[in-house]
């Protein structure tokens, strides 16, 4: 208690030094916990369009399936399984049939996926209500980047090309009814979507599906041929970005730590060699080394609890409102290879706050008490005559 | 209990290394210091004047010989009895003041009392009292920079007497004051010296301070080369 009245009194004595300190420490606190709430509202929202635009609450695949292996599509389809009728009627589950095939914009070939699904389905974000009956041509939607990539607009016609379950080559002219923005690129590079019931005729495979895609609680039925994909699967490949992504952020996090640590540890050092006189008449006065070394480190770490105040003073109403208002992406991420989001809202948890400041704290500490060791080492007879040691 | 020895020197010698040689500040010192003296160490600049006080004070350690202070072995003195020894029973008066800075007149005289966990009425009564003591009530607010040299070192010598040591060490305490600070000082401590039977020992070599002098120490070259009692 002592040390921290006496620490309390030293460090508002020192004035602007004191609050010099506290404002750079407090920039540390603000970014490391801006920066930590960027990468988990990118993250939270990346894998929250995941399952919005793709993977749903869980699917099941047929046993051939193997979405990175084009040459499984040809065999990965069979009918409906009834034990699928109750989810499927009730809306809790939505069929989805792939196969591989070939499209001709503006003469071009380029490979594509079709993937029929449901028009009527309301478990993934897809707008699959755009699809009406046009008595010219199949009703097709795609996305953005696969507009952009291939110059289509809402209302192009364009040829595709696949084959059939009886491995029969087909075509015919598809409309792009309409192009959707997502952010997720695994359901718009490359992909055609297109009525299930439609791709079901093209490819006759009537009443069949490659996978099915559950909705959000749904418990997965069991069924012959078909097996269960959870989030553990599914979001493997995300959670791998996102890990990756979090060492970077913990690289940044840690510089920006050690140069806040380097204004405190320089700012001890000069402190203890100004103040040798003021040290020896500390002893001189009855204070033991260890009180006085236990003094200059509660006054550094001190500054991180004004630098902590601080923080929170500005930071919290910053924060708060990027929060509320997102932060904007630059246009053309896409274009560099990142997927996401128009806007990004950064989620400050409870544990990154506080967890940031137990650990300014701590590190805080440690770099005050170092150099404060060297008062052990110090004559007091000649620090009170003010002879630097 | 009246005249009773507080301070026991014996065979005292303090050596300093010098690269592969030795220094020795003092050489064989013998002295007894009792309650209620106002002495003085007197002699030139290097004689160990203030080398023999720091031991006194248990801020340095005896080389050889022996030094008892209240009963304490200070040779033997782990750091925090020494620290303890100095907190309870012997106050110090600097030269330069050595006043924090950051501290007002009541804070800095109160610094003491707060190592000895004294309660904060206790506190309060005790610095108001000293700071009555060297006249200086009216500067309870004032920051050291804002006061004089004199007034200064008499918020030195509150700051010393605040716990009511039996032992005072003040270290060429007018050096850097004028005559007439000079007198005012020491005419306070000669004034606290009766009222509290507290002991003064001084390290100077200023004729102002060897006038209020009761007991005179000359140190030479590490040596007492005469001890006389004055007036």
């Amino acid at each position: 208690m002592l040390a921290i009245k006496l620490a309390f009194k030293n460090l508002l004595g020192a004035g602007l030094r004191t609050w010099l300190n506290a404002f750079v420490l407090s920039i540390a606190y603000v970014v490391i916990i801006w920066h930590s709430g960027i990468l988990e509202g990118w993250n939270r929202q990346a894998r929250r369009d995941m399952i919005d635009w793709q993977i749903g609450g869980g699917q099941i695949w047929h046993n051939d399936y193997d979405p990175y292996d084009p040459f499984t599509f040809q065999d990965a389809h069979a009918p409906v399984p009834k034990k699928f009728q109750e989810q499927f009627k009730s809306g809790h589950l939505t069929p989805v049939l792939v196969t591989s095939g070939s499209f001709y914009p503006e003469g071009r070939i380029q490979s594509v996926l079709l993937k029929g699904i449901d028009s009527e389905q309301s478990i993934l974000k897809l707008p699959t209500g755009s699809f009406q009956k046009h008595e010219d041509a199949i009703p097709a939607m795609i996305g953005t980047r696969m507009a952009k990539n291939n110059r289509l607009r809402e209302g192009d016609y364009v040829t595709v090309r696949w084959r059939d379950a009886h491995g029969t080559f087909d075509a015919a002219e598809i409309k792009i009814v309409r192009i959707f923005k997502t952010s997720v690129p695994a359901v718009d590079n490359s992909q055609i979507w297109l009525p299930l019931e439609q791709l079901q005729q093209m490819l006759q495979m009537p009443g069949e599906a490659t996978y099915f895609i559950l909705a959000s609680g749904q418990q997965p039925v069991e069924a012959g041929g078909w097996h269960h994909q959870g989030y553990d699967v599914l979001l493997a490949e995300m959670d791998e970005i996102i890990r990756r992504k979090s060492i970077g952020g913990t690289i940044l996090y840690t510089i920006m730590l050690l140069l806040a640590m380097l204004a405190i540890f320089d700012t001890q050092v000069f402190a203890i060699f100004r103040r040798q006189k003021e040290i020896g008449t500390d002893i001189a006065l009855g204070m033991t080394r260890s009180q006085v070394i236990g003094l200059f480190t509660v006054e550094g770490a001190m500054h991180g609890v004004l630098a902590a105040i601080m923080a929170a003073l500005y930071g919290i109403p910053l924060l708060s409102l990027q929060a509320v208002h997102g932060m904007a992406m630059p246009e053309g991420m896409d274009d560099y290879g990142l997927a996401g989001a128009e806007k990004i809202f950064p989620v400050y948890t409870t544990a990154l706050i506080i967890g940031t400041v137990i650990l300014v704290m701590i590190t805080t500490t440690i770099v005050s008490y170092l150099p404060s060791l060297k008062i052990a080492k110090m004559k007091p007879t000649d620090a009170i005559r003010g002879k630097l040691q | 209990m009246e005249n009773s020895e507080l301070i026991t020197i014996q065979n005292l010698v303090k050596h300093y290394p010098m690269g592969k040689n030795r220094f020795t500040a003092l050489k064989d010192i013998n002295l007894t210091f009792k309650k209620g003296e106002f002495s003085g160490v007197v002699g030139p600049s290097g004689s160990g004047k203030t080398t023999l006080l720091n031991i006194i004070g248990s801020l340095d350690s005896p080389s050889e010989g022996h030094i008892r202070i209240l009963g304490k072995e200070i040779g033997s003195l782990s750091n925090k009895s020494a620290a303890h020894l100095r907190n309870h029973y012997i106050g110090f008066i600097f030269q330069t003041y050595n006043l924090m800075p950051v501290y007002n007149v009541f804070e800095n005289v109160e610094f003491p009392l707060l190592l000895l966990k004294t309660s904060a009425k206790e506190r309060r009564q005790a610095v108001l009292e000293a700071l009555e003591w060297v006249g200086l009530s009216d500067k309870v607010k004032s920051r050291p920079k804002q006061l004089s040299g004199g007034e200064s070192q008499r918020v030195s010598i509150a700051r010393a007497m605040v716990k009511k040591p039996p032992v005072v060490l003040a270290d060429e305490p007018t050096a850097n004051l004028d005559a007439e600070n000079s007198h005012h000082i020491l005419q306070t401590m000669e004034k606290l010296n009766r009222e509290f039977k507290t002991t003064f020992i001084f390290a100077t070599h200023d004729d102002k301070v060897i006038q209020y002098l009761k007991r005179k120490i000359s140190l030479v070259d590490g040596k007492v080369q005469s001890d006389e009692r004055l007036n």
